[in-house]
């Protein structure tokens, strides 16, 4: 039976997003197991980049349209600048061949790594299903991380 | 050494090389050698430690002006 690695993705920042497909991809590529829970501001990694996400109510309706999300909308972590210091780390990983958020999630679904979104998140913030990339394997709660968890020894929070 | 098929991962960093490794030896019938070009100094420590944790044969790395030539062998 192959390892399990699972990962708790809680951060919706494109470089620490770089880190949880690295590790991930590379733990689908010895041969592991790979599941991806992501949580709270994670979920905007997951998120589609076209189209507006519908929620009802006043202030869930202000945070989706702040909190918009999809990999092509996350900051940096540090030195976002307003999005200048987004456009120049772009700048160098397209000048070192490095992939995209876009092209890392494509990859990392071919190996077959799975995809869950959490679903409180999702309730709490007002998101539906609608809201996320096809890639999307499952929507669960924290059952079935767990599940997944303690079956692997690799577990990671990003 | 001579190899059944090469694989370039020129001016790819981590984790590309193993995962682009990883895909190919899948076209590769066991017993047959992929030759991988790479120029990231990681590999000399990532393609060992891939071998090990796959079960795949690694048969040598040759240091180049340029990169390396890593041969693996499908093992399984």
């Amino acid at each position: 039976m192959p390892e399990k690695v699972t990962l708790a993705v809680f951060s919706g920042e494109m470089d620490k997003a770089l880190a949880a497909f690295n590790i991930a991809i590379g733990a689908a590529s010895m041969g592991m197991e790979v599941s991806m829970f992501f949580t709270f501001w994670g979920l905007n990694i997951i998120k589609k980049n076209q189209g507006p996400i519908k929620s009802r109510g006043l202030m869930r309706k202000m945070l989706n349209f702040m909190n918009r999300g999809g990999s092509k909308r996350l900051p940096l972590s540090r030195f976002h600048m307003f999005g200048l210091g987004k456009w120049m780390m772009g700048r160098l990983m397209r000048d070192a061949k490095s992939p995209s958020p876009d092209e890392l999630i494509a990859m990392a679904h071919e190996a077959g790594v799975k995809f869950i979104a959490c679903t409180t998140s999702m309730g709490i913030m007002g998101i539906s299903k609608e809201a996320f990339i096809p890639e999307v394997d499952s929507f669960a709660g924290v059952a079935t991380y767990l599940a997944e968890a303690k079956e692997g020894r690799v577990n990671l929070f990003v | 050494m001579k190899a059944d098929a090469t694989l370039d991962c020129i001016g790819l960093y981590c984790p590309m090389p193993i995962a682009h490794t990883a895909k190919k030896l899948k076209e590769l019938a066991v017993g047959q050698v992929l030759e991988i070009l790479a120029d990231d100094e990681g590999i000399k420590e990532d393609m060992p430690a891939w071998c090990r944790a796959t079960g795949n044969e690694l048969l040598g790395i040759e240091e180049e002006a340029g990169g390396y030539k890593i041969y693996v062998k499908k093992s399984k």
